[in-house]
């Protein structure tokens, strides 16, 4: 029963880092319909970014609680600047060119991103420090699920909260519910679209930022490739559960989060990524369109 | 300004470098003067690029002077037949003139121009995004290879079986995945590329994991064995002798009636089966006919380097040969060669700059899908002109 627990716990972890970097695949893609390769390079941008700054501040001596704050505040601005060039660059000259073009572009900026990241850093695995407090919750549980993970999980829903109430209640939030429905329409009605794809880009990368600072000091180490694995899983928990869809991506993340940890917890450690894939591959064949996906009706 | 935020954009990555185990902070506030400079030239040149772009596309139908100079070339037939003669003639003297080195290079080039070329009918043709072509490529250079391990079968023996394994790794692929559209389409490829690429890893009593498998043999000259330069060499002639071949086939199915079908399945699915063609069936060829291929280049690719791991069947790899389809220009024969000889060579070329290669190769990726979205050489239908009562509908060539 214990090791169920840990498997559960571990996996509700890493489901929640999913979501995180998920969100954000799912929200460009609602709106422009473009699978943002560079988007787990962001992520892996904000890790770095953190990682940066947790150093600086712990060598100038901050006490720990804030450095986790202030790492995060700044992961957070520096992704996001990073998701509002990267779209200003690579996909804002090819709105209305062919489908492909974009991807393609998506490709490059994210083997850009990944060598400049390299370069300029190292391509070595960088130790990186536990920002998050230790502190002991309730005694049976504490055995099975430490508190970075209880932090990750935590910080996840608070986000995915957030998240549903501003796309739901804010005026932003109802211009890209338009523009994810119609772009022309939106337009016609006063959208600014532009603005509005934007700040999509905008808040996706801080969320992966988000996802990206908590996840390296969960597991200690950060190079610039982690961006590759963790933005294709995330990708498929948006495809699993819809892409496009903000619930959906969130349960999909779930879903691959804990398919993972029970199969390799039970089944063999050897196949982590192919479970996820097998699964993704299964749920599409039955439901093409994700779990939560609405089958769109074809135009004639 | 564009200066200014591209200084605070790199700050954290460049300018500083934390060792979080001894504590120490390195600043190099050099790399964002540099920067910052950099962007305020690039600036300029980037919008410059963009306004001619803006200019270009009013004049679009406007055809260059390099392409009424093809087009000429290709509607003359002693022209044309002049034209694949200086074309066919350093092909053949390459390997004599240049070093084993520069073979070597131009060898790989051509297996990338063949994969790109198979990719092409799927993605190019049939509009069918498939992200994980490189599984076929990797299947048949394994069936090669484990094959001439156990059972010492020989390279000229497996081409055809590994041809064949591609098409029947096509069919099996392509089946599940008819029902899925788009991008859709393109994760569950991309899945299913990482899944053979995983167990190819992970299997290690048969695949040998990822140390992968080494002396595999090279193709052999009626029974002579070769040196390392001849086999080379001969390698070069193999490879593009089976280019010769992929041109030609392609070109043909391009313009049958499969390959109509194709192009029209990739301009509206269901205009395409009000007309009647059958879409599992047309879906199904593409897929099979496009891994024929891999496999085949899968084969060559085992026979040339004699030793296979994991590692050179990755995403990456399938995103590279992805690319070479889209910026030469999806569909057309011409782009892919050009676009293969620019993305294989490039950064062979780039070597001098080895830390800075990948960094331009993502670069220029995304700099020509910018300014030429339609890919390097634009696909051109054939145009079919109406001669006469009894040769109604003949093709001009």
């Amino acid at each position: 029963m214990d090791y169920f627990l840990e498997l559960f716990f571990g996996g509700l972890t890493r489901g929640s880092i999913y979501a995180l970097i998920a969100l954000g695949y799912t929200m460009v893609y609602g709106i422009i319909e473009l699978i943002n390769f560079a988007h787990g390079e962001i992520y892996m941008i904000g890790a770095f970014t953190g990682l940066i700054v947790a150093g600086v501040l712990t060598t100038l001596g901050f006490p720990e609680a804030s450095i986790l704050v202030i790492a995060l505040i700044c992961a957070v601005i520096w992704s996001a600047s990073y998701g509002y060039t990267v779209e200003k660059i690579g996909y804002k000259p090819l709105r209305g060119a062919q489908r492909l073009s974009p991807l393609i572009s998506a490709i490059g900026m994210s083997i850009f991103l990944q060598n400049y990241v390299m370069l300029a850093q190292t391509p070595d695995f960088l130790p990186f420090p536990s920002l998050t407090p230790q502190f002991d919750f309730m005694r049976p549980y504490s055995a099975i699920m430490n508190s970075s993970e209880l932090v990750i999980v935590v910080a996840t829903i608070a986000v995915c909260v957030g998240l549903t109430l501003f796309i739901k209640y804010t005026k932003l939030g109802k211009a890209m519910r338009a523009t994810a429905q119609n772009r022309k329409m939106a337009m016609l009605v006063g959208v600014n679209v532009d603005m509005v794809i934007s700040a999509t880009f905008v808040i996706g990368s801080s969320l992966a930022a988000v996802g990206g600072v908590l996840i390296a000091s969960h597991i200690g180490q950060i190079n610039y490739f982690i961006g590759f694995i963790a933005g294709i899983k995330a990708f498929t928990a948006a495809v699993l559960g819809g892409i496009g869809s903000i619930p959906g991506a969130m349960l999909g993340a779930l879903v691959l989060g804990l398919t993972e940890a029970f199969a390799t917890g039970y089944v063999s450690s050897d196949y982590e990524d192919v479970f996820a894939f097998c699964l993704l591959v299964l749920i599409l064949i039955f439901r093409p369109a994700g779990i939560m996906g609405k089958e769109k009706a074809q135009k004639v | 300004m564009v200066a200014a935020w591209f200084a605070f954009l790199t700050f954290p990555i460049l300018v500083v470098k934390v060792n979080t185990i001894d504590g120490t902070i390195l600043w190099r506030w050099e790399n964002m003067v540099s920067i910052a400079v950099a962007t305020f030239f690039g600036s300029y040149l980037w919008r410059w690029l963009l306004a001619r772009k803006e200019l270009k596309r009013d004049e679009a139908k406007r055809e260059t002077l390099a392409e009424r100079l093809l087009t000429t070339i290709q509607s003359h037939p002693v022209l044309k037949l002049a034209g694949l003669c200086a074309i066919a003639v350093p092909a053949v003297l390459y390997p004599q003139v240049f070093d084993l080195y520069q073979t070597n290079i131009m060898v790989s080039c051509l297996v990338f121009i063949v994969l790109g070329l198979g990719l092409n009918i799927v993605v190019g043709l049939a509009g069918l995004l498939d992200l994980g072509y490189v599984a076929f490529y990797a299947s048949g250079a394994y069936a090669y290879a484990l094959c001439n391990m156990h059972w010492d079968i020989g390279f000229w023996t497996m081409l055809p079986i590994g041809a064949a394994l591609g098409t029947v790794m096509g069919v099996l692929l392509g089946f599940p995945v008819l029902r899925l559209r788009g991008d859709y389409l393109a994760i569950v490829t991309l899945g299913f590329g990482e899944i053979i690429r995983l167990v190819l890893e992970n299997w290690g009593e048969v695949t040998k994991g990822p140390s992968g498998i080494s002396n595999i043999s090279r193709p052999e000259f009626f029974g002579m064995k070769l040196t390392i330069a001849e086999s080379t060499m001969y390698m070069y002639y193999i490879m593009l002798g089976l280019l010769v071949l992929t041109i030609f086939c392609v070109n043909r199915l391009q313009y049958s009636r499969i390959g109509r079908a194709w192009l029209a399945l990739r301009e509206d699915e269901i205009a395409c089966q009000a007309m009647g063609i059958d879409k599992v069936k047309t879906k199904l060829l593409a897929f099979a006919l496009g891994a024929t291929w891999a496999g085949m280049a899968g084969v060559v690719f085992a026979a040339r380097t004699t030793f296979i791991n994991p590692a050179s069947f990755t995403f990456w790899e399938s995103a590279i040969i992805l690319s070479i389809v889209v910026i030469g220009g999806m569909g057309s024969i011409r782009g892919v060669i050009a676009g293969a000889i620019i993305l294989i060579l490039v950064p062979e070329y780039l070597r001098e700059f080895s830390e800075f290669r990948m960094l331009l190769f993502g670069a220029i990726m995304v700099m020509v899908m910018v300014f030429r979205p339609q890919g390097l050489i634009s696909a051109k239908r054939k145009v079919y002109t109406y001669k006469g009562a009894n040769t109604a509908g003949a093709a001009n060539e």
